[in-house]
């Protein structure tokens, strides 16, 4: 699986860092960086939840 | 578990966020029943945030603004009754009523159904006013943007501030009016909504506190507004922001208890076997707090309608609370406006990086020795560190001692 972020819809809310922090960190210039784009598949349910909770429904999940 | 024999057919009244967020929970939780929505508007749930924001701003397209795409909603597997409204509530004999008569009996019944915009005496049928809930009326007055017109918008909560953001990034010229002293004085410390207030008056809007609207000038179109010390202010445009109210009109005579919205225990069952409410319709004791609360954001839709979902599917003794810690979040000009936790005006402020000067900040929020919540203007790193702290119910001495070292 692979982590996708429309950069279009973000706007660094920092929810899914507070969601899963080994994937996504949005840092002190207030831009999202996402840590590992092909994490490990035990990552999915935070991962699941991070794509749920983002309020710009910026993140979504590759299967590649 | 979900068992199937359980609730065999679940009715989610609301096509909305919260509705959504039911109804994908039902699925992944394992409910293979049958699941129906009925939405009064004549679409499938969309996101409302990007309507006092980007699509008003003119920068989105309305598609952009759907949740889901056709294959999401295909594997979902929902009967969707849209551009239908629910008129009535049988608890006894598990039946919704539809605006056509018809009933439709339930196993599970999730209450979705929001809430909806206040108008102002004297406002109603005037064209040219407007409020902001629906894309409707967001494209409706996206239109109306785009003849170049004076705005007036009375109200300066979150969407009245975003309305006039928008207005002023489309060059437009823009009077905000507000009968407190200070935009948000009811929810925040003075000094909070002075820093509300300094961002409009940065952008050039007209912002006017401490007024009171007194009536609307013009016959069949609006031509002002018209201010308790007989002041007309010229508008062509009027958006009308002061609040919402929860859509409970329709269970009036169900016998479920309502005050303020669907009254709700701490597990989100509204009184009645296989009841549920979420979003902004329900009124719910949330423990973490120890206050009854209703919420209108995004954030709370999404989780409390999941919380819902689960309620419904849980089976004896099997019920959890819902406890979140509240978020919302306002993006207005450069500026990201993000709330964690609750607060009200006489709460110790302290602001613990930044400051108001800046239009950059975080400030937390004391009650009683505790940590309640948690303010950011562009600082949303800094700000999420909080939400834990604020589930943890960390006192206000350790969450300053936190801030110290964060920076």
């Amino acid at each position: 699986m692979r982590v996708v972020v429309d950069f279009d819809r973000c706007q660094s809310n920092a929810v899914c860092m507070d969601v899963a922090p080994e994937i996504f960190e949005v840092r002190d210039d207030n831009l999202l960086y996402v840590l590992a784009e092909k994490p490990a598949e035990v990552m999915r349910p935070k991962l699941d939840e991070a794509v749920r909770r983002c309020p710009t429904q910026a993140i979504s999940i590759a299967e590649d | 578990m979900a068992s199937s024999a359980r609730s065999r057919r679940i009715v989610v009244v609301g096509a909305s966020l919260a509705g959504l967020s039911a109804l994908e929970t039902l699925r992944q939780d394992g409910f293979d029943g049958e699941l129906v929505a009925v939405g009064a508007e004549p679409v499938l749930p969309y996101d409302r945030p990007p309507l006092s924001k980007q699509v008003l701003q003119g920068t989105w397209e309305p598609e952009k603004t759907e949740l889901r795409d056709q294959a999401q909603y295909d594997l979902l597997g929902v009967t969707w009754h849209l551009g239908r409204r629910a008129t009535g509530l049988d608890p006894a004999a598990r039946t919704i009523t539809l605006d056509d008569g018809e009933p439709l009996a339930y196993d599970g019944l999730v209450i979705a159904t929001g809430a909806t915009p206040r108008w102002l005496p004297g406002s109603v049928g005037l064209d040219g006013v407007y409020v902001l809930r629906t894309l409707d009326e967001c494209l409706a007055l996206r239109a109306e943007f785009e003849r170049a017109p004076r705005v007036c918008v009375v109200g300066a909560g979150f969407i009245g501030a975003e309305v006039a953001a928008a207005a002023r990034q489309r060059g437009l010229d823009v009077t905000v009016l507000e009968a407190l002293p200070a935009p948000l004085a009811r929810a925040f410390p003075a000094e909070m909504g002075a820093a509300c207030a300094a961002l409009h008056l940065d952008h050039g809007v007209d912002l006017r506190c401490g007024v009171t609207v007194a009536g609307f000038e013009g016959e069949g179109r609006v031509t002002g507004v018209r201010l308790g010390d007989g002041t007309v202010v010229e508008a062509d445009v009027v958006v009308v922001g002061v609040g919402v109210v929860p859509e409970t009109g329709w269970l009036e005579s169900s016998g479920l208890a309502l005050d303020n919205g669907v009254v709700c225990d701490s597990t989100c069952a509204a009184g009645a076997p296989g009841v549920v409410a979420a979003g902004d319709v329900a009124r719910w004791p949330n423990n973490l707090f120890g206050e009854t609360m209703r919420v209108e954001h995004w954030s709370n839709a999404v989780e409390q309608g999941a919380a819902a979902a689960k309620r419904l599917l849980a089976g004896p003794g099997e019920a959890v609370d819902f406890s979140p810690v509240p978020y919302f979040w306002s993006d207005q000009y450069e500026a990201k406006i993000q709330f964690l936790g609750r607060c009200c005006p006489t709460d110790d402020v302290r602001i613990v990086n930044g400051s108001v000067d800046e239009r950059r900040f975080v400030a937390l929020f004391g009650r009683d020795g505790r940590l309640v919540g948690a303010l950011a203007f562009s600082r949303p790193r800094l700000l999420m560190a909080y939400r834990k702290l604020l589930a943890a119910k960390t006192s206000f001495e350790d969450a300053l001692a936190h801030a110290a070292q964060a920076g």
